[in-house]
Protein backbone atom coordinates (compact mmCIF):
# COMPACT_ATOMS: atom_id res chain seq x y z
CA UNK A 1 0.00 0.00 0.00
CA UNK A 2 2.94 2.34 1.05
CA UNK A 3 6.34 2.03 0.47
CA UNK A 4 8.88 4.64 1.58
CA UNK A 5 12.19 4.32 0.03
CA UNK A 6 15.50 5.79 1.57
CA UNK A 7 13.70 8.95 2.12
CA UNK A 8 15.74 12.06 3.49
CA UNK A 9 14.15 15.09 5.50
CA UNK A 10 16.28 18.13 5.76
CA UNK A 11 15.14 21.02 8.08
CA UNK A 12 17.89 23.95 6.51
CA UNK A 13 21.13 22.75 7.24
CA UNK A 14 20.11 19.83 9.59
CA UNK A 15 19.33 16.39 8.28
CA UNK A 16 16.10 15.00 10.60
CA UNK A 17 16.07 11.94 8.31
CA UNK A 18 18.72 10.22 6.90
CA UNK A 19 17.42 7.52 4.32
CA UNK A 20 14.63 5.53 6.40
CA UNK A 21 12.74 3.03 4.30
CA UNK A 22 9.32 1.52 5.39
CA UNK A 23 6.55 -1.01 4.19
CA UNK A 24 3.45 -0.69 5.12
CA UNK A 25 1.23 -3.68 4.02
CA UNK A 26 -2.68 -3.36 2.68
CA UNK A 27 -5.24 -4.02 5.62
CA UNK A 28 -2.38 -3.42 8.63
CA UNK A 29 -1.88 -1.62 10.96
CA UNK A 30 1.61 -0.92 11.39
CA UNK A 31 3.42 1.29 14.14
CA UNK A 32 6.45 3.65 14.62
CA UNK A 33 8.26 3.46 17.44
CA UNK A 34 10.84 6.16 18.72
CA UNK A 35 12.03 8.49 21.43
CA UNK A 36 11.18 12.17 21.38
CA UNK A 37 12.82 13.61 17.98
CA UNK A 38 13.89 10.59 16.69
CA UNK A 39 11.96 11.42 13.05
CA UNK A 40 8.33 9.99 13.66
CA UNK A 41 5.95 12.95 12.92
CA UNK A 42 8.89 14.48 10.38
CA UNK A 43 8.48 11.32 8.69
CA UNK A 44 4.55 11.13 8.84
CA UNK A 45 4.67 15.22 7.49
CA UNK A 46 7.08 14.21 4.56
CA UNK A 47 4.47 11.27 3.52
CA UNK A 48 1.63 13.70 3.86
CA UNK A 49 3.22 16.53 1.27
CA UNK A 50 3.53 18.83 4.28
CA UNK A 51 7.57 19.31 4.81
CA UNK A 52 9.59 18.59 1.33
CA UNK A 53 11.48 15.28 0.19
CA UNK A 54 15.39 16.01 -0.07
CA UNK A 55 15.74 12.25 -1.42
CA UNK A 56 14.14 9.08 -1.69
CA UNK A 57 10.69 7.73 -2.88
CA UNK A 58 7.29 7.45 -1.29
CA UNK A 59 5.14 5.06 -3.32
CA UNK A 60 0.85 4.92 -1.92
CA UNK A 61 -0.58 1.74 -4.56
CA UNK A 62 2.34 1.74 -7.12
CA UNK A 63 2.57 5.07 -7.92
CA UNK A 64 4.76 7.89 -6.74
CA UNK A 65 3.44 10.56 -4.77
CA UNK A 66 6.83 12.29 -3.24
CA UNK A 67 6.42 15.57 -5.16
CA UNK A 68 2.82 16.08 -4.85
CA UNK A 69 1.19 18.84 -2.81
CA UNK A 70 -0.71 17.56 0.46
CA UNK A 71 -4.26 17.97 -1.07
CA UNK A 72 -3.26 15.98 -4.18
CA UNK A 73 -2.39 12.96 -1.68
CA UNK A 74 -5.18 13.33 -0.22
CA UNK A 75 -7.00 12.64 -3.33
CA UNK A 76 -4.96 9.80 -3.95
CA UNK A 77 -6.66 8.25 -0.50
CA UNK A 78 -3.88 9.42 2.10
CA UNK A 79 -5.15 10.64 5.13
CA UNK A 80 -3.01 12.30 8.27
CA UNK A 81 -3.97 13.04 11.13
CA UNK A 82 -1.51 15.55 12.58
CA UNK A 83 0.19 16.17 15.89
CA UNK A 84 -2.08 18.48 17.80
CA UNK A 85 -4.75 17.48 16.31
CA UNK A 86 -5.07 20.91 14.51
CA UNK A 87 -8.81 20.89 14.53
CA UNK A 88 -10.29 24.26 13.08
CA UNK A 89 -11.29 25.73 16.07
CA UNK A 90 -13.48 28.19 14.69
CA UNK A 91 -15.46 25.89 12.85
CA UNK A 92 -18.36 23.92 14.20
CA UNK A 93 -17.77 20.06 14.74
CA UNK A 94 -20.19 19.36 11.78
CA UNK A 95 -17.81 22.19 9.25
CA UNK A 96 -15.09 20.53 10.88
CA UNK A 97 -16.06 16.78 9.61
CA UNK A 98 -17.23 18.83 5.94
CA UNK A 99 -14.39 19.80 5.61
CA UNK A 100 -13.14 16.31 6.10
CA UNK A 101 -15.32 15.16 2.77
CA UNK A 102 -14.06 18.63 1.08
CA UNK A 103 -12.98 16.42 -2.19
CA UNK A 104 -15.99 14.39 -2.52
CA UNK A 105 -19.10 14.70 -4.19
CA UNK A 106 -21.01 11.55 -3.41
CA UNK A 107 -23.45 12.89 -1.01
CA UNK A 108 -25.21 9.03 0.34
CA UNK A 109 -21.80 7.75 1.15
CA UNK A 110 -20.71 11.03 2.99
CA UNK A 111 -23.98 10.59 5.16
CA UNK A 112 -22.59 6.78 5.79
CA UNK A 113 -19.58 7.93 6.65
CA UNK A 114 -20.74 10.56 8.72
CA UNK A 115 -22.94 7.97 10.50
CA UNK A 116 -19.74 5.71 11.27
CA UNK A 117 -17.85 8.22 12.69
CA UNK A 118 -21.00 9.27 15.10
CA UNK A 119 -21.08 5.12 15.93
CA UNK A 120 -17.55 5.13 16.23
CA UNK A 121 -17.50 8.43 18.46
CA UNK A 122 -20.95 9.22 19.82
CA UNK A 123 -19.73 11.87 22.01
CA UNK A 124 -19.21 13.88 18.34
CA UNK A 125 -22.54 13.67 17.40
CA UNK A 126 -23.73 15.20 21.17
CA UNK A 127 -21.95 18.15 20.28
CA UNK A 128 -22.34 18.72 16.67
CA UNK A 129 -22.98 22.72 16.48
CA UNK A 130 -20.35 23.14 18.77
CA UNK A 131 -17.22 25.14 17.95
CA UNK A 132 -14.50 22.71 17.63
CA UNK A 133 -11.91 25.13 20.21
CA UNK A 134 -14.45 24.33 22.57
CA UNK A 135 -14.03 20.17 22.79
CA UNK A 136 -11.87 18.69 25.16
CA UNK A 137 -8.57 17.24 24.14
CA UNK A 138 -9.78 13.84 23.99
CA UNK A 139 -13.13 14.95 22.00
CA UNK A 140 -10.78 16.40 19.52
CA UNK A 141 -8.96 13.78 18.88
CA UNK A 142 -11.88 12.02 18.08
CA UNK A 143 -12.96 14.67 16.17
CA UNK A 144 -9.65 14.70 14.14
CA UNK A 145 -9.95 11.12 13.29
CA UNK A 146 -13.45 11.55 12.21
CA UNK A 147 -12.43 13.84 10.10
CA UNK A 148 -9.77 12.34 8.16
CA UNK A 149 -11.91 9.43 7.85
CA UNK A 150 -14.58 11.16 5.87
CA UNK A 151 -11.74 11.73 3.11
CA UNK A 152 -12.55 7.93 2.85
CA UNK A 153 -9.10 7.11 2.88
CA UNK A 154 -7.10 3.97 2.05
CA UNK A 155 -4.76 5.03 4.15
CA UNK A 156 -4.48 6.77 7.46
CA UNK A 157 -1.57 8.16 9.22
CA UNK A 158 -2.06 8.95 12.89
CA UNK A 159 0.56 11.02 14.98
CA UNK A 160 0.53 10.71 18.57
CA UNK A 161 -3.05 10.12 19.13
CA UNK A 162 -2.96 9.59 22.85
CA UNK A 163 -0.96 13.05 23.52
CA UNK A 164 -2.11 14.72 26.41
CA UNK A 165 -5.36 12.82 26.41
CA UNK A 166 -7.21 11.08 29.89
CA UNK A 167 -6.32 7.60 29.53
CA UNK A 168 -9.57 6.32 29.89
CA UNK A 169 -10.21 8.05 26.64
CA UNK A 170 -6.81 6.79 24.72
CA UNK A 171 -8.09 3.09 25.60
CA UNK A 172 -11.26 4.34 24.03
CA UNK A 173 -9.60 6.16 20.68
CA UNK A 174 -7.01 3.02 20.57
CA UNK A 175 -10.34 0.29 20.49
CA UNK A 176 -11.94 2.76 18.04
CA UNK A 177 -9.04 2.67 15.58
CA UNK A 178 -8.99 -1.44 15.81
CA UNK A 179 -12.63 -0.73 15.13
CA UNK A 180 -11.93 1.34 12.01
CA UNK A 181 -8.98 -1.15 10.77
CA UNK A 182 -11.53 -4.30 11.12
CA UNK A 183 -14.72 -2.67 9.43
CA UNK A 184 -13.30 -0.53 6.66
CA UNK A 185 -10.33 -3.12 6.35
CA UNK A 186 -7.98 0.67 6.83
CA UNK A 187 -4.55 0.48 6.50
CA UNK A 188 -3.08 2.35 9.54
CA UNK A 189 0.11 3.65 9.86
CA UNK A 190 0.40 5.21 13.74
CA UNK A 191 2.98 6.88 15.76
CA UNK A 192 2.74 6.70 19.65
CA UNK A 193 4.47 7.27 22.45
CA UNK A 194 2.44 4.42 24.67
CA UNK A 195 4.64 1.78 22.71
CA UNK A 196 3.01 -0.94 24.35
CA UNK A 197 -0.56 -0.21 23.67
CA UNK A 198 0.18 0.45 19.72
CA UNK A 199 2.19 -2.93 20.03
CA UNK A 200 -0.46 -4.70 21.05
CA UNK A 201 -3.08 -2.87 18.14
CA UNK A 202 -0.67 -3.06 15.63
CA UNK A 203 0.93 -6.14 13.44
CA UNK A 204 4.19 -4.82 12.35
CA UNK A 205 6.40 -2.24 13.53
CA UNK A 206 9.64 0.00 12.60
CA UNK A 207 12.22 1.59 15.66
CA UNK A 208 13.39 4.67 14.56
CA UNK A 209 16.17 6.81 16.69
CA UNK A 210 18.22 9.90 15.35
CA UNK A 211 16.55 10.07 12.08
CA UNK A 212 17.65 5.97 11.44
CA UNK A 213 15.22 3.28 11.29
CA UNK A 214 17.49 1.04 13.78
CA UNK A 215 15.35 -2.41 13.11
CA UNK A 216 11.76 -3.87 12.30
CA UNK A 217 9.80 -7.06 13.08
CA UNK A 218 6.05 -8.28 13.58
CA UNK A 219 4.53 -6.70 16.83
CA UNK A 220 4.34 -9.80 18.90
CA UNK A 221 8.47 -10.24 18.45
CA UNK A 222 8.97 -6.19 19.20
CA UNK A 223 6.97 -6.87 22.35
CA UNK A 224 9.56 -9.36 23.82
CA UNK A 225 12.70 -7.71 21.91
CA UNK A 226 15.22 -6.50 24.88
CA UNK A 227 16.32 -3.72 22.99
CA UNK A 228 12.42 -2.53 22.63
CA UNK A 229 11.38 -3.55 26.32
CA UNK A 230 14.43 -1.57 27.81
CA UNK A 231 14.49 1.85 24.99
CA UNK A 232 10.88 2.28 25.06
CA UNK A 233 8.63 0.48 28.06
CA UNK A 234 11.01 1.32 31.05
CA UNK A 235 12.43 -1.86 30.92
CA UNK B 1 -31.28 65.73 18.31
CA UNK B 2 -31.71 66.09 14.50
CA UNK B 3 -28.69 67.48 13.72
CA UNK B 4 -27.02 64.49 15.89
CA UNK B 5 -29.12 61.76 13.79
CA UNK B 6 -28.43 63.70 10.88
CA UNK B 7 -24.53 63.26 11.48
CA UNK B 8 -25.19 59.61 12.40
CA UNK B 9 -26.38 58.76 8.67
CA UNK B 10 -23.71 60.64 7.39
CA UNK B 11 -21.36 58.87 9.50
CA UNK B 12 -22.88 55.62 8.17
CA UNK B 13 -22.48 56.34 4.50
CA UNK B 14 -18.93 57.38 4.88
CA UNK B 15 -18.51 53.91 7.17
CA UNK B 16 -19.98 51.53 4.88
CA UNK B 17 -17.56 52.54 1.87
CA UNK B 18 -14.80 52.36 4.54
CA UNK B 19 -16.04 48.89 5.89
CA UNK B 20 -16.46 47.67 2.25
CA UNK B 21 -12.92 48.10 1.73
CA UNK B 22 -11.53 46.95 5.36
CA UNK B 23 -13.33 43.71 4.50
CA UNK B 24 -10.61 42.95 1.76
CA UNK B 25 -8.03 43.91 4.18
CA UNK B 26 -9.36 41.55 7.13
CA UNK B 27 -9.64 38.72 4.81
CA UNK B 28 -6.59 39.41 3.18
CA UNK B 29 -4.71 39.13 6.90
CA UNK B 30 -7.15 36.25 8.10
CA UNK B 31 -5.33 34.05 5.26
CA UNK B 32 -1.75 35.12 4.92
CA UNK B 33 -1.38 37.02 8.11
CA UNK B 34 -0.27 40.51 6.14
CA UNK B 35 -1.48 43.72 5.05
CA UNK B 36 -2.08 44.10 1.44
CA UNK B 37 -1.43 48.07 1.19
CA UNK B 38 -2.00 47.84 -2.37
CA UNK B 39 -5.66 47.38 -1.67
CA UNK B 40 -6.57 50.88 -1.45
CA UNK B 41 -5.30 51.45 -5.00
CA UNK B 42 -7.68 48.69 -5.90
CA UNK B 43 -10.41 50.73 -4.93
CA UNK B 44 -9.17 53.70 -7.29
CA UNK B 45 -9.44 51.12 -10.45
CA UNK B 46 -12.34 50.28 -9.96
CA UNK B 47 -13.49 54.01 -9.97
CA UNK B 48 -11.46 53.89 -13.29
CA UNK B 49 -12.75 50.19 -14.64
CA UNK B 50 -16.53 51.84 -14.20
CA UNK B 51 -15.20 55.41 -15.85
CA UNK B 52 -14.20 53.93 -18.70
CA UNK B 53 -17.06 51.45 -18.85
CA UNK B 54 -19.13 54.04 -18.44
CA UNK B 55 -17.65 55.90 -21.51
CA UNK B 56 -18.81 52.87 -23.62
CA UNK B 57 -22.21 51.77 -21.83
CA UNK B 58 -23.86 54.88 -21.39
CA UNK B 59 -24.12 55.39 -24.92
CA UNK B 60 -26.19 52.26 -25.73
CA UNK B 61 -28.14 52.60 -22.31
CA UNK B 62 -28.06 55.74 -21.31
CA UNK B 63 -27.38 56.76 -17.32
CA UNK B 64 -29.65 54.77 -14.73
CA UNK B 65 -30.40 51.89 -12.66
CA UNK B 66 -29.45 49.34 -15.23
CA UNK B 67 -25.70 51.34 -16.32
CA UNK B 68 -25.39 51.79 -12.56
CA UNK B 69 -25.47 47.93 -11.91
CA UNK B 70 -23.54 46.80 -14.84
CA UNK B 71 -20.89 49.07 -14.31
CA UNK B 72 -20.54 48.39 -10.49
CA UNK B 73 -20.53 44.51 -11.72
CA UNK B 74 -17.59 45.20 -14.29
CA UNK B 75 -15.81 47.13 -11.85
CA UNK B 76 -15.80 44.23 -9.54
CA UNK B 77 -15.38 41.88 -11.79
CA UNK B 78 -12.20 43.35 -13.36
CA UNK B 79 -10.59 44.14 -9.78
CA UNK B 80 -11.24 40.54 -8.80
CA UNK B 81 -9.16 39.62 -12.03
CA UNK B 82 -6.66 42.81 -10.95
CA UNK B 83 -6.61 41.13 -7.03
CA UNK B 84 -5.82 37.44 -8.26
CA UNK B 85 -3.52 39.02 -10.75
CA UNK B 86 -1.56 40.69 -8.21
CA UNK B 87 -1.59 38.16 -6.03
CA UNK B 88 -0.50 35.75 -8.55
CA UNK B 89 2.47 37.64 -10.25
CA UNK B 90 4.03 39.38 -6.85
CA UNK B 91 2.90 38.17 -3.25
CA UNK B 92 2.69 34.11 -4.23
CA UNK B 93 6.70 33.80 -5.12
CA UNK B 94 7.38 35.22 -2.07
CA UNK B 95 5.24 33.04 0.10
CA UNK B 96 7.72 31.48 2.13
CA UNK B 97 9.91 34.63 2.63
CA UNK B 98 9.67 36.82 5.83
CA UNK B 99 5.91 38.83 6.01
CA UNK B 100 8.29 41.87 6.13
CA UNK B 101 9.47 41.30 2.58
CA UNK B 102 5.89 40.94 1.45
CA UNK B 103 4.59 43.69 3.45
CA UNK B 104 7.51 46.06 1.82
CA UNK B 105 6.37 44.41 -1.83
CA UNK B 106 2.85 45.35 -1.40
CA UNK B 107 3.62 48.93 -0.12
CA UNK B 108 5.41 49.11 -3.47
CA UNK B 109 2.44 47.43 -5.56
CA UNK B 110 0.91 50.53 -4.10
CA UNK B 111 2.85 52.85 -5.39
CA UNK B 112 3.22 51.37 -8.57
CA UNK B 113 -0.35 51.27 -8.97
CA UNK B 114 -0.38 55.31 -7.72
CA UNK B 115 2.17 56.58 -9.94
CA UNK B 116 1.86 54.31 -13.01
CA UNK B 117 -1.87 55.48 -12.67
CA UNK B 118 -0.83 59.17 -12.66
CA UNK B 119 1.58 58.22 -15.83
CA UNK B 120 -0.96 56.22 -17.96
CA UNK B 121 -4.39 58.15 -17.09
CA UNK B 122 -3.43 61.25 -16.00
CA UNK B 123 -2.85 63.10 -12.53
CA UNK B 124 -5.81 65.54 -13.20
CA UNK B 125 -8.99 64.46 -11.52
CA UNK B 126 -11.54 63.33 -14.57
CA UNK B 127 -15.52 63.64 -13.48
CA UNK B 128 -16.83 60.82 -13.06
CA UNK B 129 -20.57 60.90 -14.73
CA UNK B 130 -24.04 60.92 -13.55
CA UNK B 131 -25.30 57.25 -13.50
CA UNK B 132 -28.34 58.26 -11.71
CA UNK B 133 -29.81 61.65 -10.87
CA UNK B 134 -29.36 62.96 -7.29
CA UNK B 135 -32.63 64.09 -5.49
CA UNK B 136 -32.92 64.25 -1.70
CA UNK B 137 -35.24 62.25 0.44
CA UNK B 138 -36.59 62.96 4.25
CA UNK B 139 -36.11 60.19 6.46
CA UNK B 140 -38.14 61.68 9.39
CA UNK B 141 -35.86 64.20 10.42
CA UNK B 142 -32.63 63.21 8.65
CA UNK B 143 -31.94 64.37 5.13
CA UNK B 144 -30.66 62.14 2.65
CA UNK B 145 -29.99 61.95 -0.82
CA UNK B 146 -30.73 58.90 -2.88
CA UNK B 147 -27.10 58.17 -3.55
CA UNK B 148 -26.68 57.84 -0.04
CA UNK B 149 -29.23 55.49 0.03
CA UNK B 150 -27.93 53.33 -3.07
CA UNK B 151 -24.80 53.09 -1.01
CA UNK B 152 -25.87 51.78 1.97
CA UNK B 153 -28.60 49.14 0.43
CA UNK B 154 -25.75 48.06 -1.81
CA UNK B 155 -23.23 48.13 1.23
CA UNK B 156 -25.98 46.19 3.00
CA UNK B 157 -26.55 43.71 0.33
CA UNK B 158 -22.47 42.93 -0.62
CA UNK B 159 -22.14 42.65 3.18
CA UNK B 160 -25.21 40.02 3.50
CA UNK B 161 -24.15 38.52 0.45
CA UNK B 162 -20.36 38.29 1.81
CA UNK B 163 -21.51 36.85 5.03
CA UNK B 164 -24.19 34.31 3.50
CA UNK B 165 -20.30 32.99 1.58
CA UNK B 166 -18.31 32.74 4.33
CA UNK B 167 -20.86 30.89 6.56
CA UNK B 168 -22.92 28.26 4.37
CA UNK B 169 -20.87 27.41 1.25
CA UNK B 170 -17.98 24.69 0.99
CA UNK B 171 -15.77 27.21 -0.31
CA UNK B 172 -16.18 29.85 2.50
CA UNK B 173 -15.97 27.00 5.04
CA UNK B 174 -12.61 26.15 3.36
CA UNK B 175 -11.62 29.77 3.75
CA UNK B 176 -12.21 29.59 7.47
CA UNK B 177 -10.38 26.65 7.72
CA UNK B 178 -7.11 27.89 6.03
CA UNK B 179 -7.58 31.41 7.60
CA UNK B 180 -7.40 29.00 11.36
CA UNK B 181 -4.46 26.49 10.04
CA UNK B 182 -3.12 26.43 6.34
CA UNK B 183 -1.19 22.80 7.00
CA UNK B 184 -4.58 21.02 8.18
CA UNK B 185 -6.45 22.43 5.65
CA UNK B 186 -4.35 20.92 3.18
CA UNK B 187 -4.51 17.83 4.81
CA UNK B 188 -8.49 17.71 4.21
CA UNK B 189 -7.19 18.27 0.28
CA UNK B 190 -8.07 22.12 -0.14
CA UNK B 191 -6.05 23.59 -1.99
CA UNK B 192 -4.97 26.66 -0.59
CA UNK B 193 -3.49 28.28 -3.26
CA UNK B 194 -7.02 28.22 -5.08
CA UNK B 195 -8.52 29.71 -1.58
CA UNK B 196 -6.12 32.42 -1.48
CA UNK B 197 -6.87 33.53 -5.11
CA UNK B 198 -10.57 33.41 -4.06
CA UNK B 199 -10.17 35.40 -0.93
CA UNK B 200 -8.07 38.31 -3.22
CA UNK B 201 -11.03 37.94 -5.61
CA UNK B 202 -13.60 38.65 -3.71
CA UNK B 203 -11.72 41.35 -1.52
CA UNK B 204 -10.39 43.07 -4.38
CA UNK B 205 -14.59 43.02 -5.39
CA UNK B 206 -15.87 44.86 -2.52
CA UNK B 207 -12.69 47.34 -3.25
CA UNK B 208 -14.25 48.27 -6.32
CA UNK B 209 -17.71 48.54 -5.24
CA UNK B 210 -16.57 50.93 -2.66
CA UNK B 211 -14.48 52.65 -5.56
CA UNK B 212 -17.71 52.68 -7.75
CA UNK B 213 -20.55 53.66 -4.97
CA UNK B 214 -17.96 56.66 -3.82
CA UNK B 215 -17.59 57.68 -7.17
CA UNK B 216 -21.52 58.24 -8.19
CA UNK B 217 -21.52 60.52 -5.15
CA UNK B 218 -18.04 62.39 -4.91
CA UNK B 219 -18.29 62.13 -8.75
CA UNK B 220 -14.32 62.81 -9.29
CA UNK B 221 -11.61 60.74 -9.27
CA UNK B 222 -7.88 60.58 -9.34
CA UNK B 223 -4.91 57.93 -9.38
CA UNK B 224 -4.25 58.98 -5.84
CA UNK B 225 -7.58 58.57 -4.79
CA UNK B 226 -7.15 55.18 -3.12
CA UNK B 227 -4.72 56.45 -0.69
CA UNK B 228 -6.73 57.88 2.06
CA UNK B 229 -9.39 55.74 2.00
CA UNK B 230 -7.47 52.89 1.74
CA UNK B 231 -5.53 53.86 4.95
CA UNK B 232 -8.49 54.85 6.38
CA UNK B 233 -10.06 51.17 5.90
CA UNK B 234 -6.95 49.83 7.59
CA UNK B 235 -7.82 51.58 10.60
CA UNK B 236 -11.07 50.57 10.58
CA UNK B 237 -10.01 46.67 9.81
CA UNK B 238 -7.50 46.68 12.81
CA UNK B 239 -10.35 48.89 14.71
CA UNK B 240 -12.69 45.76 14.56
CA UNK B 241 -9.99 43.44 15.01
CA UNK B 242 -7.49 42.28 12.13
CA UNK B 243 -8.86 39.01 10.79
CA UNK B 244 -12.27 39.60 11.69
CA UNK B 245 -14.77 39.80 9.53
CA UNK B 246 -17.83 41.31 10.98
CA UNK B 247 -15.13 43.34 12.66
CA UNK B 248 -14.18 45.09 9.46
CA UNK B 249 -17.90 46.03 8.99
CA UNK B 250 -18.40 47.14 12.59
CA UNK B 251 -14.82 48.85 12.81
CA UNK B 252 -15.46 50.83 9.83
CA UNK B 253 -19.15 52.43 10.52
CA UNK B 254 -16.98 53.33 13.99
CA UNK B 255 -14.50 54.97 12.03
CA UNK B 256 -17.09 56.97 9.36
CA UNK B 257 -19.36 58.03 12.13
CA UNK B 258 -16.27 59.08 14.49
CA UNK B 259 -14.95 60.88 11.72
CA UNK B 260 -17.89 62.53 10.18
CA UNK B 261 -18.56 64.24 13.92
CA UNK B 262 -15.21 65.31 14.07
CA UNK B 263 -15.78 67.15 10.56
CA UNK B 264 -18.91 68.41 12.05
CA UNK B 265 -17.45 70.46 15.22
CA UNK B 266 -15.50 73.81 13.84
CA UNK B 267 -13.18 72.80 16.81
CA UNK B 268 -12.56 69.46 15.91
CA UNK B 269 -13.18 69.30 11.87
CA UNK B 270 -9.02 70.87 10.97
CA UNK B 271 -8.17 67.14 13.00
CA UNK B 272 -10.63 64.69 11.73
CA UNK B 273 -8.05 62.45 9.98
CA UNK B 274 -5.59 63.15 13.15
CA UNK B 275 -8.91 61.68 15.25
CA UNK B 276 -9.00 58.85 12.72
CA UNK B 277 -5.24 58.05 13.28
CA UNK B 278 -5.64 58.60 17.05
CA UNK B 279 -8.15 56.27 17.60
CA UNK B 280 -5.69 53.48 16.14
CA UNK B 281 -3.23 54.39 18.46
CA UNK B 282 -5.46 54.65 21.71
CA UNK B 283 -6.87 51.23 20.16
CA UNK B 284 -3.62 49.77 19.85
CA UNK B 285 -2.67 50.60 23.32
CA UNK B 286 -5.67 49.71 25.19
CA UNK B 287 -7.10 46.99 23.19
CA UNK B 288 -4.84 45.66 21.02
CA UNK B 289 -7.05 42.68 19.34
CA UNK B 290 -9.65 45.79 18.38
CA UNK B 291 -13.20 45.97 19.45
CA UNK B 292 -14.24 42.47 17.99
CA UNK B 293 -10.75 40.71 17.87
CA UNK B 294 -8.97 38.79 20.68
CA UNK B 295 -5.41 39.49 21.52
CA UNK B 296 -3.03 37.32 20.14
CA UNK B 297 0.94 36.78 20.98
CA UNK B 298 2.77 37.62 17.88
CA UNK B 299 5.33 34.59 17.54
CA UNK B 300 8.69 36.38 16.40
Amino acid sequence: MLEVRNLKVSYGQIEALHGVSISVEEGKIVTLIGANGAGKTTLLRALSGLIPVEAGEVELHGERITKEKPHKRVARGLAHVPEGRMVFANLSIAENLEMGAYLRKDKTAIAEDLDFVYELFPRLKERISQLAGTLSGGEQQMLAIGRALLSKPQCLMLDEPSLGIAPILTRNIFDQIVEINKQRGLTILLVEQNVNLALEISSYGYVIETGNLLFDGPAEELRKDPRVLEAYMGG
Amino acid sequence: MDTFLQQLFNGLFLGAIYALIALGYTMVYGILRFINFAHGEVYMVGAYVAYFAASMLLPLFGAGWLAFLLLLIIAMLACALLGVGIEWTVYRPLRHRPRLTVLITAIGVSLFLQYGGQSWLGAAPRAFPTLLPKSTVSLGPVQATNLQIVVLVTTLVLMLALRFFVMKTKLGKAMRAVSHNVQAASLMGINNDRVISVTFAVGSALAAAAGVLYAINYPTINPLMGLMPGLKAFVAAVLGGIGNIPGAAVGGLVLGIVETFAGGSPLLSPYRDAIAFGLLVLLLLFKPGGLLGKATVEKV
